[in-house]
């Protein structure tokens, strides 16, 4: 594990409009990390994120991020209407690299074609992004993060509304690509999800706890203090759950 | 079908409204696709103190086109920065005072006859002058579309990302508010203020049901508002029916033509990601 962390926060506060959604935020997440980023609906999961991507001023601490972000958003946000196919949106990863007047050319599709086979998604690459099955959109969200050449790659509730084996292949390909040395971040309220981390970081407009999931996880007063008292206990010794958040899509 | 192309008025017309078709067609796929069709509408209806002053100062009507954009554009954005107006409500209050600044011009001792033409369009009525800065600011703004493809592509599709992407999505709007601008400078001439934003609108949303990749689009709802566009004006020469309104009517019956069109399309595509679940 390289010594330089991907990305750095200490006591880090952002939010909207002046008004912070998360405040105290401290971790660091080197190479080849995984870090599950814990917390309920409307916690500041997603504040987090995008306070990662730039898109949000900072009002305190420091956050530091010396990776590029490719970035897979919740699928109902990213428009499923648009006119685009699965490699136009793996394209897209490559326009950074250009200036500013230039398209993507044919050595820009070519990369982008890669990727999408990479992640297992080249049959489908003349597909329309919006016909695509949730997994298989997530997978060219990550194939456009992958062109961009992203040392980190954030993911918010990638799992969210997929069947099993779509979310265990998309599972096994977040292992894959920690392991090649990217770090990953997984905003998720699941609890399994988090225990196959390295990290967990708990938010609930503050932060609650970061550390490994055995120590963190194991604690029941982080875990009501992230979800707010929404903890069973699983009859027969089957540990801790989460009683279901209510979904608000936004 | 040809007898009509021997009168000078008609082939200024007829170029007049393949620049609008050309110019609104293409750029209309964004404006749908980025949620400004309301905007498409104020800036048009902005534009009208403008026209009536130009009319009455007898110069083109882009010279006063172009300023009355550009002062109604800071006033929304002014308007917006007060607090508690919504930016919505910034640009209802903009566009009704230029609106109602205009007909007061409009209706003034001063302003020439004919000044309803600005309101309706008279395709028939535009000069040399008129079709020449008309064909320039077209030629822009297909220019400018080709040249910011991808990053226009990218802020529509993923705002969020945009920035890591290296697309200012802030940067995006601002590019395609100025081009839309231009582009209604060129139609108000030809289609008139109340109706421009059938030029955007109606092509895009027709075309959109038709394609399903962004080129594709852009080049049919060209097509359909260029193909519009004339079928107007010769509605308007046998009809003798108003020439923008005959236009406008064309561009609605073009995408009333889209929705069976769209559906039977839809439905005659393979379903490629079914088959792949089931081998997955």
């Amino acid at each position: 594990m390289s010594a330089e962390p991907l990305i750095e926060a200490s006591d880090v506060a952002a939010g909207y409009d002046g008004t912070p959604a998360i405040s105290d935020v401290t971790f660091s997440l080197c190479s080849g990390q995984r870090l599950a980023l814990l917390g309920s609906n409307g916690g500041g999961k997603t504040t987090l994120l995008r306070a990662v991507l730039g898109e949000l001023r900072i009002f305190g601490g420091t956050l530091r991020v010396s990776a590029t972000c490719g970035t897979v958003p919740q699928t109902e946000r990213s428009r499923l209407d648009y006119p685009v196919s699965a490699l136009d949106v793996a394209t897209m990863g490559t326009l950074a690299t250009l200036p500013w007047w230039r398209r993507p050319g044919r050595r820009e599709r070519e990369a982008a074609g890669r990727a999408l086979e990479r992640v297992d998604l080249a049959s489908l690459a003349e597909e329309t992004f919006g016909r695509l099955s949730g997994g298989q959109r997530q997978r060219a969200l990550i194939a456009r993060a992958l062109v961009q050449d992203a040392g980190v790659l954030l993911l918010d509730e990638p799992f969210s509304g997929l069947d099993r084996p779509s979310g265990e292949r998309l599972e096994a390909l977040i292992g894959e690509l920690a392991g090649e040395g990217r770090g990953v971040v997984i905003a998720t309220h699941d609890l399994e999800q988090a225990r196959a981390c390295d990290l967990v970081l708990c938010i609930a407009g503050r932060q609650i706890a970061c550390g490994p999931p055995g120590e963190v996880l194991a604690d029941v007063g982080v875990l009501e203090a992230t979800y707010g008292g929404a903890i069973v206990e699983l009859p027969g010794g089957g540990g801790r759950a989460i009683l279901p958040p209510h979904h608000h899509h936004h | 079908m040809l007898e009509p192309l021997q009168e000078p008025f008609m082939q200024r017309a007829l170029a007049e409204v393949v620049l609008i078709g050309v110019a609104g067609g293409a750029l209309g796929c964004w404006v749908v696709f980025y949620g400004l069709s309301y905007a498409a509408e104020s800036l048009a209806h902005s534009l009208f103190p403008g026209l009536v002053l130009a009319a009455i100062a007898g110069v083109p009507l882009l010279l006063g086109a172009t300023p009355a954009v550009v002062v109604a554009a800071l006033a929304i954005a002014l308007g917006a920065r007060v607090a508690g107006v919504s930016r919505e409500a910034a640009v209802a209050v903009v566009v009704t005072t230029m609106l109602g600044l205009g007909v007061l011009l409009a209706l003034s001792p001063r302003s020439p006859p004919g000044v309803e033409a600005l309101l309706f369009g008279d395709p028939f009525g535009v000069a040399d002058a008129d079709l020449a800065a008309a064909a320039a600011l077209a030629a822009l703004v297909l220019l400018s579309l080709r040249l910011l493809h991808g990053r226009l592509l990218v802020a529509g599709f993923d705002r969020g990302a945009a920035r890591a992407l290296g697309v200012s999505p802030a940067l995006a709007d601002a590019a395609l508010l100025i081009l839309l601008a231009a582009a209604t400078v060129v139609a108000v001439q030809g289609l008139g203020n109340l109706l421009v934003v059938a030029v955007f609108v109606g092509p895009a949303t027709a075309a959109r049901r038709l394609a399903d990749r962004m080129l594709p689009t852009m080049l049919l709802a060209t097509l359909l508002a260029v193909l519009a566009g004339v079928g107007g004006l010769y509605l308007s020469y046998y009809a003798g029916t108003a020439g923008g309104a005959s236009v406008a009517a064309a561009i609605v019956a073009a995408y009333l033509l889209s929705l069976p069109l769209g559906r039977l399309l839809a439905a005659r595509r393979p379903a490629r990601v079914r088959a792949e679940a089931t081998i997955a």
